[in-house]
């Protein structure tokens, strides 16, 4: 089955100069395997392409449970210089939540 | 030494509402209200403010948010630490005790300085963001690093009962009363570790309580329109326990403090503060009752050699135009005006940007999502070397009424004069930090 990222987990976007930071978190902790799996810094890559121009590096945070995404060259230039709407990035956590993954977990992974 | 210190966060940025903070004071018991109110590039501005006037550079709204606090504040015995100095502690630490006399309160405010760095720079440091030297960006207009615990400790040792910093790091404002009131080392990492992650959850104030939290239906909270703004009990172990005050609106929960404690964090493991090296891994987030989250785990290692400088340089202006078109073909109508903007406009700026607002404006994509909108605002934003050039933007969005696609209407144009940032990293060996005293 594939699931909107939006119906299993929250998401909150900060920003430092021209990076994104977005967090994801599971509601149901039973659901953090899934999104280890599943999002991978390379999935978040393509999903965002239009957003996020340089890499991406994923931290994992078992304890919590919750990712944490650091992307570069994604806020055009930042706060202060950007000509987009949004200069902040602060709506990019639903660009996240948009993503569609597939729950069933192959035997093998 | 108390059982315990309440600290709460009465503002998380220069524009938050004054509300919050006054119900803390009043009803909160706290020892310590903290207003949060510099943002990275709010400093840039209020150095060019203080440029054209040496009274002003501290934050347009202190007057108002201490002529509603101050009465209180004295009252109950609460101690104010706040930011609010921007560029200008000493012009604000003057106007708190200006207030404080046409109220007939006595008042003692000790205005932490240093972090004004302008002089100390050549400009040929390397700009972490370009990785060139910082006038390479353009004609710098200010430089400030931010300060620690270690500048603002001083202040507190004074009877005073504001202290007001410019710029520091926001999780200091936290850690300094507590390391003030608990004795710790500075140099006691995981101890600092913990108090910074104490700060950084309160910074952003109603961020804790459900504020930029909520999506009805999916993660609901009550009573938004009185948000109520958070308070700490810390134990001298560093033991943190988050709540608000009883009836006001908001919730506090486990979900509401991950989503804030990992907010504008880059390496969890590795949270730089003039502090500390925070270490976020291993924090524990406990529901321990309704709107209480307890906080422990918290570790860090040593302290920076170097303080990173926060540097504004003029960038040019900004040249906005908007008008909106609806009804059918909405967008195919606001398509063709883009067009006609693009092919008018390319050859003079090498930076323009057209969006669809109601389709792809926010997010430079719709991930698929075709709707056929009723309504859709044209937007064009360029960047400009010269106000002249800049105004053109505006000019030829207005010019769409008669020149461009039927039925285009509500046209506004806008011109930004835009302050830049780019950091740096300075031996915190040549930074000073001193504080100056006074009373009403």
């Amino acid at each position: 089955m594939r699931i909107k990222l939006y119906d299993i987990a929250h998401s909150r976007a900060g920003d430092k100069g021209n990076t994104l930071t977005l967090s994801l978190i599971p509601y149901n902790a039973d659901d953090y395997p899934l999104l280890c799996t599943r999002v991978t810094a390379e999935a978040v890559s393509r999903h965002l392409e239009y957003i996020v121009k340089g890499e991406i590096t994923r931290y994992e945070l078992p304890n919590l449970p919750a990712l944490q995404f650091v992307c570069q060259q994604a806020l055009t230039g930042g706060v202060t210089t950007s000509l987009t709407m949004d200069t902040h990035g602060k709506s990019l956590s639903y660009a996240l939540l948009e993503m569609w993954v597939d729950t069933e977990l192959m035997d093998t992974e | 030494m108390k059982q315990h210190i309440r600290i709460g966060c009465g503002a998380g940025f220069s524009g938050d509402r004054l509300e919050p903070a006054l119900i803390l004071v009043q009803q909160g018991q706290l020892d310590y209200l903290v207003l949060e109110c510099l943002a990275e590039r709010t400093i840039a501005l209020a150095q060019k403010r203080k440029r054209q006037d040496p009274a002003l550079g501290y934050d347009p709204l202190l007057e108002r948010r201490i002529e509603s606090l101050l009465p209180h504040l004295l009252e109950k015995k609460v101690r104010l630490i706040t930011n609010m100095g921007a560029a200008n502690p000493l012009a604000a630490a003057q106007k708190i005790v200006e207030i404080a006399q046409r109220l007939k309160l006595s008042v003692t405010v000790a205005a932490v300085t240093g972090d004004d760095v302008f002089n100390l720079l050549s400009g040929n440091e390397t700009a972490l963001e370009t990785g060139k030297s910082l006038t390479d960006s353009g004609a710098l207009v200010s430089a400030n690093a931010y300060l620690g615990t270690d500048a603002i400790l001083p202040s507190l040792a004074t009877n005073a009962d504001i202290i007001i910093t410019g710029r520091c790091a926001d999780p200091s404002l936290f850690v300094s009363p507590l390391v003030h009131e608990f004795g710790w080392s500075l140099d006691d990492s995981n101890q600092i570790g913990q108090g910074t992650v104490i700060g950084h959850l309160l910074e952003c104030a109603g961020q804790l309580t459900g504020g930029y939290f909520v999506d009805p239906g999916r993660k609901d909270v009550p009573d938004m329109a009185h948000l109520g703004h958070p308070f700490a009990d810390v134990s001298p172990d560093g033991t943190a326990i988050f709540s608000k005050v009883a009836g006001t609106g908001g919730t506090l929960t486990a979900a509401t403090a991950k989503e804030q404690l990992l907010y504008e964090v880059m390496d969890p493991s590795r949270y730089i503060t003039p502090d500390v090296i925070a270490d976020f891994t291993q924090v524990r987030l406990e529901e321990i009752g309704s709107d209480q989250v307890c906080a422990t785990g918290g570790r860090g290692q040593n302290r920076p050699n170097t303080l990173k400088v926060s540097v504004g340089y003029e960038a040019g202006f900004i040249g906005e135009g908007e008008i909106s078109y609806a009804g059918s073909n909405a967008l195919g109508r606001a398509q063709l005006a883009g067009s006609i903007i693009q092919e008018r406009l390319q050859d003079r700026f090498t930076d323009l940007r057209i969006d669809y607002i109601g389709s792809t404006s926010v997010h430079r994509t719709n991930f698929g999502h075709y709707p056929d909108p009723y309504e859709i605002r044209l937007r064009v934003a360029g960047r400009a070397a010269s106000l002249q050039q800049a105004a053109l933007v505006g000019e030829e969005v207005e010019a769409l009424y008669t020149n461009g696609p039927a039925g285009g209407g509500g046209a506004r144009k806008y011109i930004h004069e835009v302050v830049g940032i780019v950091s740096t990293l300075m031996d915190r060996q040549k930074i000073t930090a001193s504080i100056t005293v006074l009373k009403s």
